[in-house]
């Protein structure tokens, strides 16, 4: 479904669908990634706002969700306003949110105790709409929760990414349950790109897009974020002569914007 | 002598003895009149303090304790034990020495309260008999004659005294020692006569049927947050702390306290939060009264807003804020902030959610870790030269071969810290392995030198 459709009949149908299900009258926002080859695979042109998404970790990452949290912080950074970021254990390095884009000043941090605690916790953030991006570690994450989830991100509008994190390896199955999340997300960690001298380069993902509502899955291979929170495809970043990771600061934003669009 | 504390009975000073013989063993003692009035007034103002900052009820323990019930509260302070020491900890702050007990029952709080050597205590549920069958008799709070005669038959401990057939004691002694016994234990029930502050703002409703249903209670507080608001209004106030106390039939009180991070006087949010409690209400028989309180007010400052053709806003957290923190306490709530520290575990310290902004940040020349382990864990690696991150290292019991790496970013101890810092060097370095995951990985130590660490390699973050 990478072609826009635009016979009158199909086009009057999904006008119809979506005033049952009570969203007409107002066109879904968006949060775009800036990389053209993943806003083209989803709905809308890029991460829906006013939804729930779900991210996890892939292979041995499902346990510390680091690519995942990064991905998620990536996200969160590009979206305006406060973020509610919901822990259930507390090993997120600030610095390094920082280096994501996401100041340490936009985030505030609840440390549930419990996963239900976390949930409500969740869905108040959700429901309230203040905060731009509500993100949170969830380890079980059942039909009616997520609907719950769903259904107060849509009233206020703000954005939902759900860190699906588990204690055990063997929990990770559970990413295969439905939910009633828009997109799903498994972030797994490749190897970085070569760099002409010795040392690490800037980080690569393998980004699976396994679910997406009236949308296709994919999968793509990503440069991980950069210092605003924005992926760049493996190609696009071999043209700058610094990896971003290590040498960009805030100042160097022109040359990003370059590396985003292309 | 009345009272004799620990630099005291270090000279041999015991409360009881008489001044003659205290003159005697310390000469030059200053001896000042015993003023009851004034310590029960005195009692009774710290007794207002504590309501205003831990528990809704709070009652004297005449002449020298308070009774609190913190049984709507504890979630606001971290729990139990955190609470006690932070009470302890507040009170030594101002020049109180005191002790802190949490126990089922009011009688069992006092009995260890006055013969255990902890600052802080908590009595778990089950072991309550356990805990105070060792204690003697006399932190029963029983009258002193009752308490010799008990001994006279060989009752000295409060386990003989639960073993020991009651009517004959109940005929020679009266009912109190039975009473005493059982409200300690819990068998009766002991209501607490809470202090009340001077002229708090408040709103109170009596039921002429008693009321259990979580709906009405809820419809109940739907009517009593108004004329409390309206109160604050008349006094330029917003609600800092506000507890709800219903009264039961069966002449016990349940207490509700929620606690807001600015001061507050919008009705529906004021409700909202107190609904959200009904939940941990338990009616019993039913509840005949409701009393609403303002317990901690302050002046409701209004400001005038930066007009939206500046800069947008940033919404007003604040009523969310105070949704979580009365869900999973305040403590749980928090931003961090930059520490002037190179030492990444030291770096970053918690504010609270609602703190202005510092507008600090770290310094951004080397790629953190996003997940950082809370303790280094050791791992195994492959000898190599000082410099060098090395070839291998098993983590977890798996193996990893690094495939490249960054490196070494030397940390120095802060000798400030301790003189164990003086010498102490941490080598990072960023590593991957041959799957593509970082990690981040230190030595301690700088490779050449003991004194700068033991030379272990230990992994301290994950890469994303």
């Amino acid at each position: 479904m990478t072609q826009p459709d635009t016979r009158p009949a199909l086009e009057a149908l999904r006008a119809q669908i979506s005033r049952l299900e009570g969203r007409s009258g107002r066109e879904r926002a968006v949060l775009p990634f800036g990389v053209g080859e993943i806003d083209r695979r989803l709905p809308g042109g890029g991460l829906a706002l006013g939804a729930l998404h779900e991210v996890a970790g892939g292979g041995a990452d499902a346990l510390h969700c680091a690519a995942a949290g990064q991905f998620a912080a990536g996200i969160a950074a590009r979206a305006t306003g406060k973020v509610l970021w919901i822990v259930t254990r507390a090993d997120l390095f600030a610095p390094a949110l920082q280096q994501a884009g996401l100041s340490s000043a936009r985030v505030i941090f609840v440390e549930a105790g419990t996963d239900r605690d976390g949930l409500a916790c969740f869905e108040e953030g959700l429901r309230h709409g203040g905060p731009g991006a509500v993100v949170a570690d969830v380890a079980r994450l059942t039909m009616p929760a997520s609907r719950r989830l769903q259904l107060a991100a849509e009233t206020s509008g703000a954005l939902g990414i759900a860190i699906r994190r588990w204690r055990r390896q063997a929990d990770a199955a559970d990413f295969g349950q439905p939910t009633a999340a828009v997109t799903r997300w498994r972030v797994s960690v490749l190897p970085s790109g070569p760099l002409p001298v010795p040392g690490v380069g800037r980080g690569r993902w393998l980004l699976e897009l396994m679910r997406a509502r009236a949308g296709e899955s994919a999968a793509f291979e990503v440069e991980a974020c950069d210092e605003r929170g924005r992926l760049a495809l493996p190609g696009a970043a071999d043209r700058l002569a610094v990896p971003a990771a290590l040498g960009d600061r805030p100042g160097a934003a022109a040359s990003g914007r370059g590396r985003a669009s292309a | 002598m009345l009272a004799a504390d620990l630099a005291a009975r270090k000279l041999g000073l015991r409360a009881g003895m008489p001044v003659a013989q205290a003159q005697a063993l310390v000469p030059g003692l200053t001896v000042m009149d015993a003023r009851p009035e004034a310590d029960l007034a005195a009692l009774e103002r710290l007794a207002l303090w504590l309501q205003q900052r831990i528990a809704p009820i709070v009652a004297l323990d005449r002449p020298d304790g308070l009774v609190l019930d913190t049984t709507g509260a504890d979630h606001l302070h971290g729990g139990e034990t955190v609470m006690l020491r932070d009470i302890v900890r507040r009170l030594a702050a101002s020049g109180v020495h005191a002790r802190a007990v949490a126990a089922g029952t009011l009688g069992a709080a006092h009995a260890v309260a006055r013969t255990t050597r902890d600052m802080a205590v908590v009595v778990p549920a089950g072991g309550l008999r356990d805990r105070i069958a060792d204690l003697p008799i006399a932190a029963l709070r029983l009258p002193e004659n009752i308490v010799a005669g008990l001994d006279k038959l060989g009752l000295r401990r409060i386990g003989d005294l639960d073993h020991a057939p009651r009517a004959p004691l109940a005929l020679r002694f009266g009912p109190e020692v039975a009473l005493r016994l059982d409200q300690a234990l819990g068998r009766v029930d002991e209501p607490i006569l809470p202090v009340r502050p001077v002229d708090p703002v408040s709103a109170a409703r009596a039921f002429a049927e008693p009321i259990a249903a979580a709906e009405t209670i809820a419809r109940a507080i739907g009517t009593l947050v108004p004329p409390l608001c309206s109160g604050l209004e008349a006094r330029g106030l917003g609600v800092r702390r506000l507890d709800l106390l219903l009264h039961r039939v069966d002449r016990r009180a349940e207490a509700v306290r929620i606690a807001t991070g600015r001061p507050v006087r919008d009705a529906e949010r004021l409700a909202r939060l107190l609904c959200e409690k009904i939940e941990t209400i338990d009616p019993g028989f039913g509840i005949e009264r409701m009393v609403l309180t303002a317990t901690l007010t302050e002046p409701i400052e209004t400001r005038q807003h930066v007009s939206a053709l500046v800069e947008q806003e940033d919404a007003d957290l604040s009523g969310l804020i105070d949704i979580l923190a009365n869900r999973v306490g305040m403590r749980a709530l928090y931003r961090l902030a930059p520490v002037e520290s190179d030492v990444p575990e030291r770096s970053v310290t918690r504010v609270p959610a609602l703190a202005p902004d510092a507008r600090a940040e770290w310094p951004g020349y080397w790629p953190r870790p996003i997940r950082l382990l809370p303790h280094p864990e050791p791992i195994g690696t492959m000898a190599m030269l000082p410099d060098h991150p090395p070839a291998f290292f098993v983590w977890r019991g798996v193996r990893r071969r690094v495939a490249c790496a960054d490196g070494p970013e030397r940390v120095f101890g802060e000798w400030w810290q301790g003189d164990a810092e003086l010498a102490t060097v941490r080598d990072y370095f960023r590593v991957e392995d041959t799957s593509g995951a970082r990690f981040w990985i230190y030595r301690a130590g700088d490779g050449e030198h003991g004194e700068s660490g033991s030379q272990r390699w230990f992994l301290h973050g994950i890469f994303g």
